[in-house]
């Protein structure tokens, strides 16, 4: 009974929160320019991307690093969507509508509910993601031929991979929840040093020997690699290319279920510290 | 009673905040925000907490409502201690803060509302008939599809005010409820929290207020409290029956440019507090023996201050609590022994 009554609880919590969540991604503005600011964003990162690497790095849009770079890219758009879409919801709520408090004080599972807050972030993010996808293989001529991509694979790496992001944005909501309004900088500063060493541009082989071990503990560095197998039929580090697929969704997902352990000890342990300085309902007005 | 029966106990309930060394400056000085406190509130009770600004009032509704620890001593609500299973203590309750204008400024009121009913696993159809019964009620009916980043500051106190009655809890902390408001709103919100109850007799509210008439009209007992100590708790007659044996006289006085020095030499002045109001100082005296009345106008009168009205009046709370404290509810106000 009281099994059924928390998983009531969690539901609730995460269908509630998303609804919210969407409400405040997509009413600040209308329809239209919602629409607009949905699909230009993701195209001027790309067109971001493809400046460098053809004016700045003189590369070759024929040359096989760049379908790499560029599923590598196009994908990392949910990392800083989804990473801000939940650890944002505590500083949003807390410091910016000043709700956290009720929702503390509501019969919520708090978990659910910081997921469910990064739902519609994650949404926009696929929307995003699609967009890149096809703007590089329209205009780009990036080969993603939808025959010859493995779609289980696709999916199960997608799965595996936002179930990370958003266990890792977890983790960022406890560290949010303990301190003022740095979380910005925070979720700014990981998702940079994670771009750098998960191998969303650069292969894990060229980096140094402890930043590339460092990339390898991360479940992002999988998740990236089963994306390329799955869109490009080869990954492009030959850091982790010997594992097989099953190999590397199975490394992905125990690394995510590692991440999501620890994460939710974290904010426990975060959560603990916060009751008991009285930062739930902190308004620090700075 | 038995503690089964009991919605609210504390047993030496203290909270102390320490200040951050670097915002302390060298002076690690605490706050003891709660010294001890032991509560009893009975299911089906009014109880008020009653003390002026930072006596510990909000403190304790903190950690009744989970949001904070305590330093030592326990807490239970509805049967559960809230350091314990906090989870299961928000199952039983809900809270409003007045004076803050908290809110999802891009939902509309009654799309707020909804959240929240959704979160306590209202069905959405009961939501939707108590939402528009309730902004009936606090007069916000013609603003239900209002974003609220468009109303004001008190509007959006209504609108939490709605919100904590909406999911009829079997406890509800009301921490201020009618701090900002105006009169009339004020006025409307009481009649509702007694009308409330007395629909509800299985429910309880722990209402903090600095308003003493507001704790004098709604509550069923109070806890007078005051820098985090429990002076008195008591039902309000019984609380003000402890004055009877003196006498209560309101004071208007024009021209008096030193209250304090009134009293010196003044025999039978057991307290006094005193205010400008509408450019005349006002007197609220209390004396061991009602003919001391006397020695006070000849005071006055070699002050050469000017008595516009003079009144006798029975005792409030905000005279038990200058008799406990030493000073009134209201800031700016002085007192003397």
């Amino acid at each position: 009974m009281a099994v059924q009554k928390r998983a009531q609880e969690t539901l609730r919590s995460l269908r509630v929160a998303a609804w919210l969540g969407w409400q405040i991604e997509s009413n600040w503005t209308d329809p239209f320019l919602f629409a607009i600011y949905s699909i230009a964003k993701p195209i001027a990162g790309t067109l971001i991307l493809v400046f460098m690497y053809v004016v700045v790095a003189r590369g070759g849009l024929g040359n096989p690093l760049f379908p790499y770079i560029f599923v590598g890219n196009a994908f990392y758009i949910y990392v800083g969507a989804v990473l801000m879409g939940v650890s944002w919801a505590v500083i949003d709520d807390r410091e910016h509508y000043g709700m956290l408090k009720y929702m503390y004080t509501a019969p919520l599972n708090i978990y659910a509910y910081l997921l469910g807050r990064g739902v519609a972030k994650t949404a926009i993010a696929t929307i995003a993601v699609a967009i890149t996808l096809l703007f590089g293989v329209a205009v780009l001529g990036v080969r993603i031929p939808p025959g010859e991509v493995d779609w289980a694979m696709l999916v199960a790496a997608i799965a595996l991979g936002l179930s990370a992001i958003a266990f890792l944005g977890i983790l960022l909501a406890g560290v949010t929840l303990i301190t003022a309004r740095h979380n910005y900088y925070i979720g700014e500063g990981v998702a940079g040093a994670l771009y750098l060493l998960c191998g969303a541009v650069f292969p894990l082989d060229v980096l140094p020997r402890g930043l590339a071990a460092v990339g390898r503990a991360l479940p992002l560095t999988y998740w990236l690699e089963a994306l390329r197998r799955a869109l490009l039929g080869g990954g492009g580090s030959q850091a982790i290319g010997a594992l097989s697929n099953g190999a590397l969704l199975g490394i992905l997902a125990g690394s995510t279920a590692t991440l999501a352990v620890l994460s939710v000890l974290f904010y426990r342990w975060a959560e603990r510290l916060a009751h008991r300085k009285g930062l739930l309902d902190m308004q620090t007005m700075y | 009673m038995s503690w089964e029966e009991l919605s609210i106990r504390t047993e030496g309930l203290t909270r102390v905040f320490r200040p951050k060394r670097r915002e302390a400056r060298g002076q690690r000085r605490e706050i003891v925000a709660l010294d001890r406190v032991n509560l009893a509130v009975e299911r089906g009770e009014l109880f008020g907490v009653l003390g002026p600004n930072g006596a510990g009032k909000t403190t304790l509704i903190k950690i009744l409502a989970t949001l904070l620890a305590p330093t030592s001593g326990r807490a239970w609500v509805a049967g559960v201690d809230v350091s314990e299973n906090p989870w299961e203590v928000r199952r039983h309750i809900n809270m409003v803060s007045g004076g803050e204008s908290s809110g999802y400024g891009l939902l509309t009121v009654e799309e707020n509302l909804w959240m929240f009913s959704q979160f306590y696993g209202m069905q959405s159809g009961e939501a939707k008939r108590r939402i528009k019964e309730l902004l009936e009620v606090v007069g916000l009916a013609d603003r239900a599809r209002t974003k609220i980043y468009h109303l004001s500051t008190g509007m959006r106190q209504k609108m939490n005010f709605a919100r904590g009655f909406l999911t009829d809890p079997e406890i509800l902390f009301l921490d201020e409820p009618t701090l900002g408001l105006d009169v009339q709103t004020a006025r409307t919100l009481r009649a509702y929290i007694r009308d409330w109850m007395d629909r509800h007799p299985d429910r309880t509210i722990l209402l903090t207020t600095h308003y003493m008439y507001e704790a004098d009209e709604l509550c069923d007992r109070v806890a007078i409290i005051d820098r985090g100590k429990v002076l008195a708790c008591d039902t309000p007659a019984a609380l003000k029956r402890t004055l009877q044996r003196e006498a209560i006289f309101r004071l208007r006085v024009a021209a008096l440019a030193d209250p304090k020095a009134l009293f010196q030499g003044v025999t039978g002045v057991h307290r006094f507090t005193h205010a400008a109001r509408d450019g005349c100082v006002e007197l609220d005296v209390v004396l061991g023996d009602e003919n001391a009345i006397l020695a006070v106008l000849g005071g006055i009168q070699r002050a050469g201050g000017q008595l516009l009205s003079l009144e006798k009046r029975e005792p409030t709370l905000e005279d038990v609590f200058v008799r406990l404290v030493g000073r009134g509810l209201g800031s700016g106000e002085g007192a003397g022994a």
